[in-house]
């Protein structure tokens, strides 16, 4: 299963160094790689479905718990089946779409990493492995929606996806760590058996509030959906794939991962009833607003996704069983219909639902195959979608609180579901074929065979469910831990109330289809409550966050020195200062210990206080070097007195070539001119003695206290015994911190290097800038 | 007489810090350097000053036999000499470059990264 | 500058001063001085040639370009360290002594090899910064 992972990732890499050779015909061949992964994951379905659960373990991190183990149950193999079958088609699919593209290798680079991810997390039964696999999805899913780089709008929306999809990330590694640290494992199958302890722990609602985050990002669950219509700039194929039947129900598989081990309390259940519920029937209601085919299927994939965390929620063995089928049905139809979308919008060059009618006269096999999909969407027997709803209601029905209130927000979900079906993929076909798409023709075949296979699988299911009960439904069921023997898919099931419900959405949906017909003026009319959705509140936040942060910036790193060191010395002032003088160790001078003052020291403090008083106040640059000059001899003096011989000869020459250096370059330097006003300079003078003062006084409260000298005394005894050396300050320097010396002689060589190339580069723009100038 | 050096460290830090808030570039360096300095000193100092007792085993013994000057911050010293000596070059060419490009040797002049403005 | 006395006295200076520049790395170990001292004393010693006699003489009487000596200096230095890792397997860093007193040098050690490293990484970094400023104008 490694290898399958893998596979994905080593397309995009071959396809780094072959991209160039692969954008022509041969693109279509890349498509041979989901097709394989997917035979692969095929042989798998009977052992899986006899109830063998197949891993595979490799040790990655084994020191973080990090480990690369995959599971293949009936959960996992549904959701393989589903990315590489639906991979396969869209792989060929795109080779048709962006025939001739300039980036086209690339994009299958993306689209095999993206596909290589979904996999791993599908398959990973080690909670962080998971996590990465999950991050890599969001990644490869903002290169794709960003695919079009040009465009500010895609640039945009990719951001706006990433930002979302990658905080549920964050969320969900949170999740991760904690409840793995609960757990005391991050095998998921592990952690099944440990259910009731979490659920008993302190830190259940946390993590539980963690995974949903990650969930309902990732799955567009209100108020976090707003992402998903945006992710609709990406090309056609990324929509179908990533956005509609795989990468969004990452966090449904999420859920359904996570049942058997957090969901058997309240807190999880009546959430996701809630966040589901409204998703749902808030997406559906928008479908109602859109013109842009792609927009309606956005938020009609949304009212979907919102409908499977309902379900999860309701968390029966009839509602289980109904995601599991909805996840099958949602993926054909809702796949055929953006495939559909992509090929109108391929031919004609519009998705606006006003403007499309008659299509069905130039392009047949695609009317059929958006006509199958429309009624699977609609829920019209023979087909799986029949199957779906009948499940929803019967779920619904089952509850013993508030069911008739969920299943009546069910089936007015539904309506809006079948007329969103509708719309995308009956209307485009019927009526009138305007003069404009008389000269519309067929796309290739590799276009319009990906949706009618997919459209004709949701029909043959519809009637033969057995295809799909024991060998996928069953096990799924199995592995999120409720009983799957029992379920039994059938078309028929007799007349009785469930039917009723069912003929009752039908009728509804195609009365809204026939009266309401989408406008760009309804568009417009909801658009002014914008101002209330999530996204704008999301995007206000950013702006306001940004223009905040702005301004804070340009407050603090106004890039002026002077304000930064003000800021950072008058810090230092009041806090140390503070510091200082409070508490029970508050300052004191103790004068005892001290040692006298002789003649010649005082001498050499007033020399160099004269000095350093004239170098601030030197009008000239040679004055004022003469005055550091000076300075450095008097240090240079002090050490001789204060035993420091070696410091006193390194200080004198080092002084000597500061001057020598200044000298030489002073002529090359600019000249003194006084340029701050009296108030500045008595503001700086201020600031300046606050520091001076506070130094002066941290130095007499350090003198006062008792010394430390254990390293000292180490180095002094063993100077000689160890390093045969009697001078003690060398011998630190060449053996006891050789390495550092050998770093420091580093240094000075880098800076040697530094002062070098500054002197002999020559800026090419040199001569441009004299010339402006 | 620590008193003293603690005063003329304070001295040497303030009038470091006050050079380093003129808005010209060699008032600029040469505060850093008088910075630099005071640092010195007070490391030196906070090490404890003694007379006339350098950290140098005697010649005929292998260890100390009398009291002797700390030779840890001596040696943290030397290095700061020395290392402050490849700052103070870099910094003096880099300031004379500077001019030359920018033109301008006013700090607050140079608060944008286009050059020439 | 160039004044007759100060070019006749900086050419006694120079091997006199570049003597005892060796003299003050050679005894650092035992008294005052060591690597840093001796080679900042041999820099000012070429630095006052330079002055009285002008850069190229100097540089003339040098025959190497300054900059050479900080990779020779720091490469000494880095094997007087690896010396023991290669040699006898000890830690880096770790001391090495000749069995026997050599005269003025007291000791002969791994540390001594260091202590010329870092001198003749001083006189490069010293040197290739002064004269690279003089060349300059």
């Amino acid at each position: 299963m490694l290898a399958a992972v893998l596979t994905g990732f080593l397309l995009s890499i071959f396809l780094v160094f072959a991209g160039k050779y692969f954008k022509g015909k041969l693109a279509v061949l890349s498509a041979l790689v989901p097709l394989g992964l997917f035979l692969y994951f095929l042989s798998f379905i009977n052992r899986v479905s006899s109830g063998e659960i197949i891993t595979q373990s490799v040790e990655w991190v084994p020191a973080l718990g990090l480990n690369l183990d995959f599971t293949l149950d009936g959960l996992s193999l549904l959701f393989t089946l589903l990315i590489t079958g639906i991979g396969f088609l869209v792989f060929a699919y795109t080779a048709a779409y962006l025939k001739g593209h300039e980036y086209l290798d690339r994009f299958y680079g993306y689209l095999g990493m993206f596909m290589g991810a979904m996999l791993g997390l599908v398959l990973s039964d080690n909670l962080l492995s998971m996590f990465l696999f999950w991050e890599l999805t969001s990644i490869s899913s903002f290169f794709l929606i960003g695919f079009n780089n040009s465009s500010e709008a895609s640039r945009k929306s990719a951001v706006l996806a990433l930002a979302v999809t990658g905080s549920g990330g964050f969320l969900l590694l949170a999740g991760a760590l904690l409840l793995g640290n609960v757990a005391g494992t991050y095998s998921i199958s592990e952690m099944v058996a440990l259910g009731d302890m979490i659920a008993q722990s302190e830190s259940y609602i946390l993590i539980v509030v963690l995974l949903f985050g990650a969930a309902f990002t990732k799955s567009a669950q209100f108020p976090f959906h707003f992402w998903l219509p945006g992710a609709m700039k990406a090309p056609t194929p990324v929509s179908t794939y990533l956005h509609s039947a795989t990468m969004v129900k990452a966090g449904i598989y999420l859920l359904l991962r996570f049942t058997p081990v957090l969901g058997s309390t309240e807190f999880w259940n009546t959430t996701l009833i809630i966040v589901g519920g409204i998703t749902m029937f808030y997406a559906a209601v928008h479908t109602l607003f859109r013109t842009d085919l792609k927009g309606v299927l956005a938020y009609s994939t949304i009212s979907v996704l919102g409908l499977l965390v309902f379900l999860i929620g309701l968390g029966t063995q009839y509602a289980l069983v109904a995601a599991g089928v909805y996840i099958v049905v949602h993926a054909l139809y809702k796949a055929t219909l953006f495939l559909i979308t992509g090929i109108i919008d391929h031919e004609t060059g519009t998705r606006d639902v006003t403007a499309l009618s008659g299509l069905r006269k130039v392009m047949m096999p695609v009317a059929i195959a958006g006509l199958l999909a429309a009624i699977s969407s609609a829920g019209i027997p023979p087909t799986v979608g029949f199957l779906g709803k009948e499940l929803v209601y019967e779920a619904t029905l089952g509850m013993a609180d508030w069911a008739v209130v969920l299943t009546v927000l069910a089936i007015a979900t539904n309506i809006l579901v079948l007329y969103a079906g509708f719309v995308a993929g009956i209307k485009p076909f019927t009526g009138k074929l305007p003069e404009k798409f008389e000269k519309v023709h067929m796309p290739s075949y590799l276009m319009w065979l990906p949706p009618v296979i997919l459209a004709v699988l949701g029909l043959l299911i519809g009637i033969y469910p057995a295809v799909i009960e024991a060998p996928l439904i069953k096990p799924l069921v199995d592995s999120v831990g409720l009983e799957g023997q029992a379920v039994h898919l059938k078309l028929w099931h007799g007349f009785n109330f469930v039917l009723g419900l069912s003929a009752l959405t039908l009728a509804g949906g195609f009365l809204l289809y026939f009266l309401w017909k989408p406008s760009e003026k309804k568009e417009n009319a909801i658009s002014k409550l914008d101002f209330i959705a999530p996204k704008s509140l999301l995007l206000g936040f950013s702006a306001g966050f940004r223009s905040f942060s702005s301004m804070w910036t340009n407050f603090l790193q106004n890039g002026l020195l002077r304000n930064y060191v003000t800021t950072i010395v008058l810090f230092l002032v009041v806090l140390v200062g503070y510091s200082l003088f409070s508490g029970e160790n508050a300052f004191h001078i103790n004068t005892e210990s001290l040692s006298e003052m002789t003649f010649y020291e005082v001498v050499i403090m007033g020399v160099m206080f004269m000095a350093v008083a004239f170098v601030v106040v030197a009008r000239s640059r040679l004055g004022a070097v003469v005055g550091m000059g000076i300075v450095g001899y008097a240090i240079c003096l002090l050490f001789v007195i204060y035993s420091a011989p070696d410091l006193a000869m390194t200080q004198f020459s080092i002084d000597t070539l500061t001057v020598i250096l200044f000298v030489l370059v002073l002529s090359g330097l600019p000249k003194y001119i006084a340029k701050s006003n009296l108030i500045t300079r008595i503001r700086d003078a201020g600031v300046s003695i606050g520091l001076g003062v506070l130094v002066s006084l941290i130095a007499l409260a350090v003198i006062n206290e008792p010394v430390n000298k254990e390293v000292s005394d180490f180095y002094a005894e063993n100077a000689y015994i160890l390093a045969k050396g009697k001078n003690v300050v060398n011998v630190i320097l060449v053996d006891f911190r050789g390495t550092d010396t050998l770093m420091e002689i580093a240094v000075l060589t880098i800076a040697a290097l530094g002062v070098y190339s500054l002197l002999k580069l020559r800026l090419d723009k040199d001569e441009n800038i004299e010339k402006e100038n | 007489m620590e008193v003293l050096l603690a005063i003329m460290i304070g001295v040497l830090y303030a009038a470091g810090i006050y050079l380093m808030l003129r808005r010209s570039l060699v008032k600029l360096i040469i505060g850093v350097i008088l910075l630099g300095n005071g640092a010195n000193l007070l490391i030196f100092l906070l090490g404890r000053i003694t007379k006339g007792s350098p950290p140098i085993i005697p010649e005929e013994s292998s260890t100390f036999l009398e009291a002797y000057t700390d030779p840890l911050p001596q040696a943290l010293i030397l290095t700061a000499i020395v290392i402050s000596f490849g700052l103070q070059a870099f910094a003096i060419i880099l300031v004379k470059r500077v001019f030359k490009v920018v033109k301008t040797n006013d700090i607050d002049e140079m608060n944008t990264t286009d050059a020439g403005s | 500058m160039k004044t007759l006395i100060l070019r006749t006295a900086s050419n006694y200076m120079l091997p006199l001063l570049l003597v005892f520049s060796v003299f003050i790395l050679l005894r650092g170990h035992y008294l005052p001085g060591g690597g840093f001292v001796g080679g900042l004393i041999a820099a000012i010693a070429f630095v006052l040639h330079a002055f009285a006699n002008g850069l190229e003489n100097t540089k003339g009487l040098l025959r190497i370009r300054p900059g050479v000596l900080m990779p020779i200096g720091l490469g000494l230095a880095f094997l007087s360290g690896l010396a023991p890792v290669l040699a006898v397997d000890e830690p880096f860093m770790t001391g090495l002594w000749w069995p026997d007193h050599v005269p003025v040098v007291g000791n002969l050690g791994s540390a001594l090899f260091f202590d010329i490293g870092v001198y003749l990484v001083v006189i490069g970094v010293t040197l290739t910064i002064i004269f690279s400023i003089s060349e300059s104008d």
